[in-house]
Order: structure tokens, then C-alpha cells, then sequence
């Protein structure tokens, strides 16, 4: 037995976060799939995909068992994610025959992975006890914290300059090449963003930024009141949390800031010639790296997994509280992933020139003057 | 009452590998997947690199523009300097709590950084290396001015002219 201080059960607990986790984003992407086209559909007075579902004509009911559900549809669309799965895993996967294959193969990855371990850091819920044992809901308290969420975002940098690089196709290499830019450029705002968020907290890790939001002098009152609304980051640092959202977009490469996709001009940028699940892999990566900014912006500005009225139902049943605090969190991302939806199909593309000038000479001059005035403000 | 998830720092990344290895086992799961359930019959024309139908005109690994190495370089600037603040703006606020100079000398110190990336700001701003739109030739009656800084194009349009 290895003297590392934990008994069986307590290893077993540590990876109940670490399911926790997978489990919900893998649940998660399919269905934003379906919501984003539901979405797409709604702002353009559409339908949206109404056809691939359990019950009703052409359902998986009737398809596969024969048992018609009437004339409706019931549950339409539903299903689409699905179907979209086994097109993307059927579908014939060919590398170009210049390409740099082994580059090739491997971009996806980094595509894929790091908006995965974003949530390394992030906690998902209050914690839970079971019989003497306490249980964090976060998959790692690492010390750098904040920090780890920063470096391993910028990873994703290098799926889209190695896609774009490796295909040996103009369009990838100049999607490529005006991703890693405007990648880069936006990182230095969230940077500064991040100093004078830490600055405001006292603290890098996100389970202390959550706690220091769960509790709200009310200079009014003159006590602590007892939800944590007032000390929401938004309210303390809104220029910061204006700055981080934007700068979110321009990281997932969402929208307004599409410039290394564009396919009005790029075809498909980086990802022109992918193809099967390849392509899927970076499908699925912008999906999960809207899921991990939009916690990494409910934990920093909205309060995270907290809720007003937490301390009344933990001290009646913890675990309870808990349960609701993951529900809490997960209606908070999900807003924000709606919020960056309805922003993708509502605004048009920013031009290059106006994407690099906005960074550099609107936001990192704003950035900076936020943390000197966040600095003056605590001094 | 144990707490998990407080022992060593390093005990700490076992489940961001567990995390990792998750995520790295199904993507391999996937495509072992699709290998197994896709069709695979190459021909030339399909392996070509695609360029609008027509047969590629040389090779993909172009030239691009020179900017781009501008705005990496500025970028290592700005980060390193970011880099160097993290650790006065994380104790920033238990420095002034305890008052006196401390507080102030830290204060000092962040403003000379600050100070110190916004100089550099300025100077490529002014230098022109943070406009995209850059430069081309002006003609005017003393025949063609080099390379002349035009008028902000970016955030407002109307205010660039192009002299024809």
C-alpha cells in the first residue's frame, strides 16, 4: 500500500468529479448541436430540423419498431444530433495527398482537448459530503488556478495554425495564420482582464473566487446579507467582465469574430479539407469550448455554482444543496451559451483589419486602465 | 472530516490526467469507430488539395504577409510583461490590508509596469504596426509620395480617402 494518505473509498470519491465532468459535456455537445440550428432557425423565421425524432412519421419509432405515434411528430428533431453522428463517423476520411499527415491527424486534437481540461478548474457545485467524507466538485484545486484555465485555452491555438498549416491548402494556411493573430491579440486582453480580476478576488483558484462571491456585505444593512448577488464580479468589475465576454468570442473563433473560418472568402478556413470525424472533432471542440467559457464566465462574473438561498438549504440538507448548486451552475452556462448563439446569428463578420484594430487599440488600452483603476480602488 | 482534493500539489494533476486520458481514449474510440465503418477508396482527383475545382496552382505553403510576424513579436512582449504582474496583482490586496508602505511600494511597482507596456503600446501605435491597413502610395502633383500613413481605416471607414 503507497503512503499517499487515501483510503480506497476516498480515491473513488476523487473521480466522481472527474465522471461528473465528462459525462455532462459529452451529454451536453449533442444536444447544443440540436439547439443551435433550433436557434439559427428562430432568429431566421424558420423551422429548424423537425424531421429525425422518437415518435410520429419517420420517427425512430416507427422506423425501427413499426408503432406509428399518430400524424404529429412527436419530439422532432430530437434526434438530429444522432443522425449527425453517424453521417460524421460513416462518412470516407481522406488526407489530401500533399498534406503533412502526421500534422494532419494531429491538429484535431488540439482542437478537442483543451476546452476539455478548461474545466479542470472549474467547481461544478457546492461540495457533498457521504458518510464523514467531504467531496469537492472540481476535478483539481490546482494552485495556479485561473492560470491554468489561461494556458490551456491559448492551446487551442495551435489546433487551428497546425490545421491550417499542415493541410497545404491556401485557404487553411490564411485561416490558419489569421486565427493564431487574432488568438493571440485577444489573449493579452484576457490577461489583463484576469490581472485585475485576480486583483479584486485576492486569489487565483475559482473555488475561492466563488466563495469570495458567496457572501455580500450590504453596506446598506451594515451585516453580511444573506445572498451573495451583490458580490457578483459583474457588479465589482463590469468593464473587466464586459472585456472577458468579448474576448471569449474572439478565442472560440464564434461569430463576430469568425475571421479564421469565414466562409464567404475562405471556403472553410482551417478545417477546408477535413473531412469524417476529423471535421467532427473540431465541430465538437468549438461546441465544448462554449460550455467552458460560458462556466469560466459564470464562476468569474455571475457567481458560479452560488445561488441566493444556499446557506438556508445546506444547513438543512448539504446535499440537497449541492444537487441544486450543479442545476444552478448549469443554467448559468447554458444562458451563455444561448447569450454567444444569439449573437452568432445576429451580427455580421467583423473585417480583419477591424478585428486586429479593435483588439489592440480598443480593448488592451481599456484592459489597462481597468487594472490601474482596480489597483487605485484597493490601494 | 478529510477534505479530498487539499493533499499535494501534485497529487492534485492525477485526475487532471484521468480527465485527459478520458477525453484522449474517446476521440481515439471514435475514429477507431469511423475506421471501421467507412469506405475508403482514394483517387487522385479526390486527394487533390481543394482550390474552387480547379487543379491547385503551386504549393499551399505560400508567402504571408509580414504583419502577422509583427503582431506574434509584440505579443511575446506583452505576455512576458503580463507574465511579471501576475504575482504582485495576486497578493495585491493582502499587501495593502496590512497597510503602511508596502502597500504603496507595490502600488509603485504595478504602475512602472503598466507604465512601462503602455509606452510600448504607444510607440507601435504610433510606429503604425497596430494598423492593418497600413500604407500605399499617394499620387499627388509631385508625382507618387512613398508609402504614406493613411487615415485610421479600421473602427471608422469614412475616414480613409483614397486619392485616385
Amino acid at each position: 500500500m503507497l503512503s499517499l494518505g487515501l483510503d480506497a473509498s476516498a480515491v473513488g470519491w476523487k473521480l466522481l468529479p472527474v465522471l461528473l465532468v465528462f459525462g455532462a459535456v459529452l451529454a451536453v455537445v449533442p444536444l447544443l448541436v440540436y439547439l443551435e440550428r433550433k436557434v439559427c432557425a428562430w432568429i431566421q423565421n424558420r423551422v429548424g430540423p423537425n424531421r429525425v425524432g422518437l415518435l410520429g412519421p419517420d420517427g425512430l419509432a416507427q422506423g425501427v419498431l413499426g408503432f406509428s405515434g399518430g400524424g404529429k411528430r412527436i419530439l422532432g428533431g430530437l434526434l438530429q444530433p444522432l443522425a449527425d453522428a453517424i453521417k460524421l463517423i460513416s462518412k470516407e476520411d481522406f488526407i489530401p495527398a500533399q498534406a503533412d499527415k502526421f500534422l494532419f491527424s494531429l491538429a484535431p486534437f488540439f482542437a478537442l482537448l483543451p476546452p476539455f481540461l478548461t474545466f479542470v478548474v472549474v467547481p461544478v457545485g457546492a461540495d457533498l459530503t457521504f458518510g464523514g467524507t467531504t467531496v469537492p466538485l472540481i476535478v483539481a484545486d490546482l494552485g495556479v488556478g485561473m492560470l491554468w484555465v489561461l494556458s490551456v485555452s491559448s492551446l487551442a491555438a495551435y489546433g487551428v495554425q497546425l490545421g491550417g498549416w499542415a493541410s497545404n491548402s491556401k485557404f487553411s494556411l490564411l485561416g490558419g495564420v489569421r486565427a493564431t493573430a487574432q488568438m493571440i491579440s485577444y489573449e493579452i486582453t484576457m490577461g489583463l482582464v484576469l490581472l485585475s480580476v485576480f486583483m479584486h478576488y485576492d486569489s487565483l483558484s475559482l473555488r475561492e473566487i466563488v466563495q469570495a462571491q458567496a457572501t455580500y456585505f450590504d453596506p446598506l444593512l451594515g451585516r453580511l446579507a444573506a445572498n451573495g448577488l451583490g458580490s457578483w464580479g459583474v457588479w465589482h468589475q463590469p468593464l473587466a467582465a464586459l472585456l472577458f465576454v468579448i474576448c471569449a468570442f474572439a478565442e472560440n473563433n464564434r461569430l463576430p469574430f469568425d475571421m479564421p473560418e469565414c466562409e464567404a472568402e475562405l471556403v472553410g478556413g482551417y478545417h477546408t479539407e477535413y473531412s469524417s470525424m476529423k471535421f467532427g472533432m473540431f465541430f465538437q471542440g468549438e461546441y465544448i469550448a462554449m460550455l467552458a467559457m460560458g462556466a469560466v464566465i459564470s464562476t468569474l462574473f455571475f457567481g458560479g455554482w452560488h445561488y441566493p438561498g444556499y446557506a438556508s438549504v445546506a444547513a438543512a440538507s448539504p446535499n440537497l444543496a449541492a444537487l441544486i448548486s450543479l442545476a444552478v451552475l448549469g443554467a448559468k452556462v447554458m444562458i451563455f451559451v444561448l447569450f454567444q448563439m444569439w449573437v452568432r446569428w445576429t451580427l455580421p463578420r467583423f473585417r480583419y483589419d477591424q478585428v486586429m484594430e479593435l483588439g489592440w487599440k480598443v480593448l488592451i488600452p481599456l484592459a489597462l486602465v481597468n487594472l490601474v483603476v482596480t489597483a487605485l480602488v484597493n490601494l | 472530516m478529510p477534505v479530498l482534493g487539499v493533499d499535494t500539489e501534485l497529487m492534485q494533476y492525477s485526475t487532471v490526467f484521468l480527465l485527459l486520458g478520458s477525453a484522449v481514449a474517446l476521440t481515439f474510440a471514435l475514429l477507431t469507430l469511423s475506421r471501421l465503418l467507412r469506405p475508403y477508396h482514394p483517387t487522385p482527383e479526390k486527394e487533390m488539395t481543394y482550390e474552387c475545382g480547379e487543379d491547385p496552382v503551386g504549393s499551399g505553403w505560400l508567402r504571408f504577409n509580414i504583419r502577422f510576424y509583427v503582431v506574434a513579436l509584440v505579443f511575446v512582449l506583452f505576455d512576458v510583461e503580463l507574465a511579471l504582474v501576475f504575482p504582485i496583482a495576486t497578493i495585491f490586496k493582502s499587501l495593502t490590508a496590512g497597510g503602511g508602505t508596502a502597500a504603496l511600494v507595490a502600488f509603485a511597482e504595478l504602475f512602472f509596469f503598466i507604465g512601462v507596456l503602455f509606452l510600448g503600446l504607444v510607440y507601435i501605435w504610433k510606429k503604425g504596426d497596430l494598423g492593418w491597413v497600413r500604407s500605399f502610395r499617394v499620387p499627388t502633383e509631385q508625382g507618387i509620395r512613398s508609402w504614406e500613413q493613411p487615415k485610421q481605416v479600421g473602427l471608422a471607414p469614412s475616414s480613409a480617402k483614397r486619392i485616385s
